[in-house]
């Protein structure tokens, strides 16, 4: 994912001059080619993400679109305040990218486990909160979020789903895409493990449970028409994310129906519920162990929509 | 109620001599600042005292600035980092006519926009919202980045408290700033010598704070911080030393100007309130 990011960023600096990458000494070989093609619009602020997010507001509040790059809870947790203060509360065009969400560095252990920051993220005001499913909502995120007025903070992951994108179609924050079509359930996912998503509406569609499903790659602002449609017009919701359950996507989009008043049929949050995962290993192994892969989720669905075996 | 005094111009400054205006407005500052935290119940009186000089200074004639068109794009930027004192800054900016003075009286009143840390919302001349300490140095290093790639004429000055040098943030917005040889960066420390609950010896050391600033690559220009003249002369001639960032270590009395509050841990917090308040009056009129 970080590679079509990557390149849609290299190609938009080539026609945009203020376009300005940040990166927090982190990305080696995949930051080479933007930073020989546009050393200009280029800066490495070394190990230091509060005064890399800090520069990147005063740059931003000269003019630049500024890009600020590192992994994990790098370039969000460390320098929320500077998220928060800096860039937010001055509507500065700050654009945080993290790469590795969830558990795409899962072997590296809690440090590199980045499971809350959508939650945190997403509590600021005046951010706009993305996390895409393919690689051609990664490289469509990066384009709508560099001129959407504001900060935004795009969470990229490791794996991503097979390429979803239909002929003609064109990508909008905060517009949920509605890849499959059934009624009895939806499932709705945020993030690279919208291919598992899918993979598990496979599995249960054979086991005769058609399933919605909806890719949210923006979480913040929640397109609360394809939620509120999908309580309408399906059997239940269940909501999938590579992270924790607390005050994600699965919150999010409880909040928005219970205050709509449209309860779903159904409804549960497929996340981590457990503490920190002092486990590790691959992406795979930590999303199985946690619950998080195809099967695990058909049978959630099949015992949600009551066709447990 | 008095004029405001209208200092600020776009015009660069080539007075070899200080303006003859800026005490007047250090004066108004300070006077303005006891009566916004006495009206407003507010804290931090000390630390306003202690860089009114400095302010009156900038806003005397140091800063290119049109009050008129506060969004100039060729504007100096002026980045109250230590953003607690705002109340000095609030009352610069309207002797500056960026804000009616009247509006000064709504300093942390109900309703008001005037915030007891500095907020940038609906009140124009404010560069940078703050109150957390350690983060105007890296968005003025940004800014300062920013002029430097496109050759602009403009210099970025960042006043910051002692205590927020406590802030790593501080330190790595130090490291940025030299690396980058931005030379169009002031940072102004007012160094005071003490915190918010004890002298900065007792807190953090930050002594030998000059040379810490020298080792981590800036020009370093010591000065007493309420001596107008020379202030005037520290920040007129930027950068101090080509291609560095400059550091101008302004040695500060905290409270200065009200003998019951210089060298006072207490007046950091504290409010001045009916026989207090009227006897820091009549000091600060009768300087």
């Amino acid at each position: 994912m970080r590679e079509s990011f990557v390149r849609a960023l290299t190609a938009l600096a080539e026609s945009d001059p203020r376009i300005f990458l940040i990166t927090g000494d982190l990305g080696f070989g995949v930051l080479t080619e933007f930073a020989e093609r546009h050393p200009k619009q280029f800066l490495n602020a070394g190990v230091a993400e509060q005064n890399m997010t800090g520069v990147a507001t005063g740059l931003a509040l000269h003019g630049r679109i500024v890009f600020t790059y590192s992994i994990a809870n790098f370039p969000t947790l460390r320098c929320l305040e500077q998220i928060r203060n800096d860039a937010c509360y001055h509507d500065a065009n700050v654009k945080i990218i993290a790469i590795g969400g969830g558990f795409s560095y899962g072997t590296l252990g809690v440090s590199h486990h980045a499971t809350e920051d959508l939650a945190i993220l997403r509590a600021l005001p005046q951010i706009t909160v993305v996390a895409p499913g393919d690689l051609w909502e990664a490289a469509e995120a990066a384009k709508a979020i560099a001129y959407a007025p504001g900060t935004a903070y795009l969470r990229l992951d490791k794996t991503a789903a097979p390429d979803t994108r239909r002929p003609n179609e064109s990508f909008q924050l905060g517009r949920a895409r509605r890849l499959r079509e059934g009624q009895d359930l939806t499932l709705i996912a945020t993030g690279g493990i919208l291919g598992v998503a899918l993979a598990a509406a496979d599995e249960l569609g054979v086991r005769g449970v058609a399933c919605r499903v909806l890719s949210m790659h923006t979480v913040k602002p929640l397109d609360a028409d394809a939620v509120l449609g999908a309580a309408r017009e399906t059997g239940g919701i269940l909501t999938i994310e590579e992270h924790t359950i607390h005050g994600g996507l699965g919150g999010a989009i409880a909040e928005t129906c219970m205050e709509a008043g449209i309860v779903p049929g159904v409804f549960a949050r497929v996340g981590l519920r457990a503490d920190f995962s002092s486990t590790v290993g691959s992406q795979a192994y930590l999303r199985a162990r946690y619950g998080l892969d195809a099967s695990s989720i058909a049978a959630r669905a099949l015992a949600l929509v009551g066709r447990a075996n | 109620m008095t004029t405001p005094l209208r200092l600020v111009s776009p015009t660069p400054s080539h007075h070899a001599d200080m303006p003859a205006h800026i005490p007047e407005l250090a004066r108004r500052v300070r006077r303005h600042a006891l009566h916004m935290t006495n009206r407003g119940g507010s804290s931090h009186i000390g630390s306003v005292l202690s860089m009114a000089d400095i302010v009156a200074v900038l806003y005397g004639g140091i800063l290119r600035l049109d009050a008129a068109d506060p969004q100039w794009p060729d504007r100096d930027r002026f980045i109250l980092s230590k953003g607690h004192a705002g109340a000095g800054i609030y009352a610069a900016l309207a002797e500056c006519g960026y804000l009616d003075v009247r509006q000064l009286d709504t300093h942390c009143q109900d309703g008001s926009l005037l915030s007891g840390h500095i907020s940038h919302k609906a009140i124009p001349g404010v560069e940078l919202s703050t109150g957390s300490l350690g983060h105007g140095l890296s968005v003025g290093a940004g800014m300062a980045l920013g002029a430097k790639l496109d050759a602009c004429e403009h210099r970025v000055f960042v006043l910051l408290s002692d205590g927020e040098c406590d802030e790593g943030s501080t330190w790595e917005a130090v490291l940025f700033a030299a690396h980058h040889r931005l030379d169009r960066l002031v940072a102004i420390v007012d160094y005071n010598k003490i915190q918010s609950l004890d002298t900065v010896e007792n807190t953090l050391a930050l002594e030998p704070f000059a040379a810490k600033w020298k080792s981590f690559g800036w020009s370093v220009r010591e000065v007493d911080g309420h001596d107008h003249v020379a202030l005037w002369h520290a920040l007129s001639d930027i950068p101090a030393s080509a291609n560095l960032p400059t550091c101008v270590l302004a040695h500060t009395t905290k409270g200065m100007g009200v003998s019951f509050m210089e060298n006072s841990v207490l007046w950091h917090y504290r409010t001045a309130r009916a026989e207090e308040f009227d006897a820091a009056l009549r000091e600060l009129d009768s300087r």
